[in-house]
């Protein structure tokens, strides 16, 4: 989230498109409801009638997979119609800078697409600069190749007629929705979306979120209360583990992960190390340098940076990142290139999209280790449905861990906010938490290494565990310092000395010489020597204007630097007044900046409010992306139809595509929409929850919601049990027959969706049906490798049974 | 002084924190259900389920209504439950608080059924195995320790509301006044005669067959037998 849980009260004007917050968030709906209790337009843009829209004011019905035809489409009318806040764009976004000459698009493909690769050489989509090394900025918007001018041709031909047509919306709720949430585009109007899976689980997912980027910078909503782009986690603490780099791509911070090419420090930290000639342009990344060298001494104290560096994993410069992803995981184990797997708090035989595939992998492994708190899928794959034991060798391990409220530590909630939550009752049994499991681990492959010797040992010896560990046990709190980090040799700030040993007082003092370490320069300033863990702060104190919007800066922290509006810069104009006084994130007094922690520092005008991009603007241009810097719509990667109105380009041309995989486009067989979802009482794959027998009473079954046409069409009742079958599997479930789900008129032919929740297993309850994932594809986003879990091709037909089988 | 629960059914979202919150404070067992295509699970209040919600469909495309019902009993002011027992202190209240209890002295009352037939909201449920009949009690052990009653805690919207007879009676007020603005049909189900007062933003009958006294039910009107019940109920409580 740009913004955070109770800030969508400030709201006047909440679009939820992609998510189910009623039922998937259930706590948000808390402020959600304030808002409106306020008077804010509540609108649901979803394929079903949901929970969360049986609470909105307007509900529009879209196929699975034509966002962007709708946001496109609301673009086109926000530009047309002149709803978008001039001001803000002129000063906050790169609608004013001149893109080369290099840079086209037709028929559905960027410049620079290389058909063999499948990849775009992204080098002709930059701006043109003018001798200073300054992007070249027509403060008209006049420019032919102005970002505003290409936008608005590339949005021009999302006409309303040509959107309906791909997403089955009628026509006047799409412009109802446009109508409605176009208005925000006031000074004094704030609008904002809540989104999750519903946007990203498609080939195009990154892009579903770049197009309401993209509306939220054309309405001034981006930095302001009750605004901005707001990811509703599916985790209490995936923003953690994403903050920690639990991802192939990324360092702790954000930081990319060097490659082979880069084969040592300076070469990576060059890489990494974006450079702008414009004075107003923070670039905050310019700081790279100081952060990269602060990790790899928290990583190795004993060695340099160099050295440190030479420990660390790369990439091989020549593979996608995506090939280092969760389905290209699973690729190289059926290639038999993997002897072992760590399935740590994952559940991949039914998390993963194409479950059998899954399942049959571990098949090849030697051996596979599962960290979790129960059985589950994955490790009694073995037994599972279709298998013999008899002719499965791999040997599988189950090491149990103790569950999140037995251990201390820190959670990065969806807003940012990092809360220190403390231990509760003591493990059960011989159970411990994952930190002690790593630990021990690590500390045993030591003691191998000591006494067989072995290649390249350091990276392992020089590990500075002794900044984790408590004696022999796994420390939150010290790892919580380390994190936040320590200088290295006695240092002034601001006056003031801290010895060596000292922890840092916030990421601006890390320095590029190995002089200081720091976990994550994001949590730096999170646990300081004059407030001790800030996590732990449960101070709700605040002024008369934090109190307006609900800011609490004093309660736990957030990141960065307890910013609690990230882009707050952009909600004031270049004096520093508030767009909406009324509801001001932070305002200038004439001395100093109230409020927020204001993003970049120094007075109003002087620097670009979007400090995170190179250039300090809001990309309506998005030059970094694998597909394009501009979203365009594609079909799903299965879907109803072979060809679509807005290009021939019928998918998307860089999608993300594991090995062999069947898909099902413009198939007779396979005619219906699948989808899949989520229900309050599951949650993921239903390990916690398939065992808790109240949420089990409440949802006991896989189901199929269906529509009731499709119901009389292949004569299915309510509770009948359906065979749902993909190019992949088959899934029986109960039928849940439904005017929730209705059939959209989509390019002239009626379509059809079947929707699905994926909280299901074998193992636990008795007849409760199996994963959704059985019938999904392992395709996904070209940036992300995400699955496409939301939109795919099954059938679906009536069985002859009474109840699941057990 | 006496409490009540304000439920405003506009602010509900189905997510059946209250019904997990019920079962898990009152440490009831599951029961063995299956999706029969509805959602609402369990199906109906009984022995181990003091509280469902259900989830409601109305009408179809533009005129689709997804309505939700946490059903629980009203705690009536003048119980016609207690009027059907013949059993001293099987159906009690607790003056102090306004809870209508049921203790296991239930097991004795003859006519069981008698108990159930007289709830205008059909809430009391027998067990076959014990005879004993259960139904909410208000968290009444809670509440007379200054704590929320469970569900009530476990909700995240404000759908659920407890407090102060007279505090819970003005919200409700308030929250109706609001509300009939862009719901005529608002009303608060049989205000003044329940400890339990729902408002429901649709009509009554949309959310329950038995949502609100229903004069219109035949054979024999709740109301009516309600009305008959209750002047001795409030002479036998003098």
């Amino acid at each position: 989230m740009t913004n955070h849980w109770n800030d969508l009260a400030n709201s006047d004007c909440i679009l939820m498109m992609g998510s189910n917050p009623a039922q998937n968030h259930p706590i948000s709906f808390k402020w959600v409801l304030r808002a409106k209790d306020r008077g804010a337009t509540l609108i649901s843009v979803d394929p079903r009638f949901t929970a969360s829209s049986s609470k909105a004011d307007m509900y529009a019905p879209l196929r699975c997979g034509s966002d962007i035809a709708f946001l496109g489409g609301m673009i086109n009318y926000i530009l047309q119609n002149n709803k978008y806040f001039k001001e803000y764009i002129l000063e906050n976004t790169n609608a004013t800078m001149v893109v080369g000459e290099a840079y086209g698009f037709s028929n559905g493909l960027f410049s620079g697409f290389n058909a063999e690769t499948r990849r775009y050489d992204k080098k002709t989509w930059a701006y043109d600069m003018d001798d200073k090394g300054v992007p070249v900025r027509d403060m008209t918007l006049q420019h032919p190749r102005c970002v505003f001018q290409l936008m608005q041709k590339h949005y021009s031909r999302y006409t309303v007629d040509k959107v309906i047509a791909i997403t089955g919306t009628p026509k006047e709720d799409l412009l109802k929705v446009y109508e409605t949430y176009s208005a925000t585009g006031a000074r004094n109007k704030a609008g904002t979306i809540m989104y999750a899976m519903g946007w990203t689980q498609h080939s195009v997912g990154v892009q579903n979120i770049r197009t309401m980027a993209m509306i939220q910078l054309l309405l001034g909503n981006i930095g302001i209360a009750g605004g901005g782009v707001n990811a509703l986690r599916g985790e209490a603490n995936v923003q953690g583990s994403t903050d920690q780099a639990v991802l192939a791509d990324i360092w702790p911070g954000y930081l990319s992960v060097p490659n082979s090419k880069q084969t040592n420090a300076a070469e990576y930290i060059a890489a990494s190390t974006p450079k702008s000639n414009d004075p107003k342009s923070v670039n905050w990344k310019k700081n790279h340098p100081k952060y990269i060298a602060s990790f790899l001494k928290s990583m190795y104290p004993s060695a340099s940076v160099d050295e440190a560096y030479g420990f660390m994993p790369r990439l091989d410069a020549g593979r996608k990142t995506t090939d280092y992803f969760w389905m290209s995981i699973f690729d190289r184990m059926i290639a038999g290139e993997l002897e072992g797997l760590f399935a740590w708090g994952m559940n991949p035989a039914c998390s993963g999209p194409n479950a059998n595939k899954s399942r049959a992998a571990f098949e090849k492994l030697k051996w596979l280790v599962n960290v979790n708190l129960f059985d589950n899928e994955t490790g009694s794959f073995w037994r599972g449905p279709g298998k013999d034991p008899k002719k499965i060798a791999t040997e599988v391990f189950f090491l149990p861990c103790c569950t999140s409220i037995e251990k201390e530590g820190s959670v990065s909630n969806s807003g940012r906010w990092m809360q220190w939550r403390y231990a509760g009752p003591k493990p059960q049994g011989h159970t411990l938490p994952d930190g002690d499991i790593f630990c021990e681990m690590a500390q045993e492959i030591r003691n191998l290494y000591a006494k067989e010797g072995g290649a390249f040992p350091d990276p392992v010896l020089k590990l500075g565990m002794e900044y984790w560990l408590e004696g022999h046990e796994f420390s939150p709190r010290k790892t919580a310092r380390l994190l936040n980090g320590f200088f290295l040799k006695d240092t002034e700030v601001n006056g003031k000395l801290y010895k060596a040993g000292q922890l840092v007082p916030g990421f601006a003092n890390l320095k590029d010489d190995g002089s200081t370490m720091s976990g994550n320069w994001l949590h730096c300033g999170s646990y300081t020597e004059e407030g001790g863990n800030l996590m732990m702060r449960r101070d709700k104190k605040q002024t008369e204007e934090q109190a307006r919007i609900g800011l609490y800066p004093n309660w736990a922290f957030a990141w960065p630097m307890n910013r609690r509006i990230i882009y707050n810069r952009a909600s004031v104009d270049v004096q520093g007044k508030p767009w909406n006084p009324e509801k001001s994130v932070i305002r200038w007094d004439g001395k100093a900046w109230q409020g927020d922690v204001v993003d970049g520092g120094g007075e109003p005008g002087s620097k670009y409010p979007f400090i995170m991009q190179v250039h300090g603007q809001g990309h309506l241009f998005g030059p970094g992306r694998e597909d394009g810097p501009f979203p365009e719509h594609y079909e799903p990667m299965e879907s109803p139809f072979a060809t679509h109105e807005l290009s021939q380009q019928r998918s998307s041309p860089v999608a993300f595509m594991a090995k062999n995989e069947q898909l099902a486009v413009a198939d007779e067989q396979y005619p219906f929409i699948g989808t899949t979802y989520r229900v309050t009482e599951h949650w993921q794959t239903g390990l916690m929850t398939r065992r808790c027998a109240w949420l089990v009473e409440a949802e006991p079954q896989v189901f199929a919601e269906i529509d009731t046409e499709m119901a009389a069409m292949r004569g299915i009742a309510n509770g009948d049990v359906v065979r749902v079958s993909s190019k992949r599997g088959t899934l029986l479930a109960k039928a849940v027959v439904s005017e929730r789900v209705q059939a959209l008129t989509v390019n002239g032919k009626t379509i059809h969706m079947v929707g699905l929740p994926w909280h299901f297993g074998w193992v636990v309850p008795k007849r409760g049906g199996d994963s959704a994932n059985l019938l999904t594809a392992a395709v996904g986003d070209p940036n992300t490798a995400i699955p496409e879990s939301k939109a795919f091709m099954v059938n679906i037909e009536k069985v002859d049974m009474k109840d699941l089988p057990e | 002084m006496a409490k009540a629960f304000f439920v405003d059914l506009s602010r509900c979202t189905g997510c059946r924190g209250c019904q997990v919150a019920c079962k898990q404070w009152k440490n009831l067992p599951a029961e063995a259900t299956k999706n029969t295509g509805s959602h609402t699970n369990p199906p109906d209040l009984s022995s181990k389920t003091y509280k469902t919600v259900h989830m409601l469909e109305h009408g179809k495309g533009k005129d689709l209504q997804l309505l939700y019902f946490p059903e629980q009993c009203r705690h009536c002011y003048l119980s016609p439950c207690m009027t059907a027992s013949d059993v001293p202190g099987a159906i009690i209240e607790d003056t102090e608080t306004g809870a209508v209890l049921f203790t296991e002295l239930t097991a004795k009352i003859k006519d069981k059924q008698g108990v159930r037939k007289a709830c205008p909201y059909d809430i009391p449920r027998i067990d076959e195995a014990t005879g004993i009949i259960h139904k909410c009690d208000f968290c009444n052990d809670r509440v007379r320790q200054g704590m929320l009653p469970a569900c009530v805690l476990s909700c995240p919207t404000g759908a659920m509301n407890f407090g102060e007879e007279a505090a819970m009676l003005a919200l409700a007020e308030s929250r109706l006044a609001e509300l009939k603005k862009r719901h005529p049909d608002a009303v608060l189900g049989d205000a003044g005669t329940v400890r339990v007062l729902y408002l429901y933003h649709e009509k009554p009958e949309l959310f329950h067959k038995y949502a609100v006294f229903a004069e219109a039910l035949a054979p024999t009107s709740r109301r009516a037998l309600f009305a008959k019940l209750a002047p001795r109920v409030k002479s036998s409580l003098g």
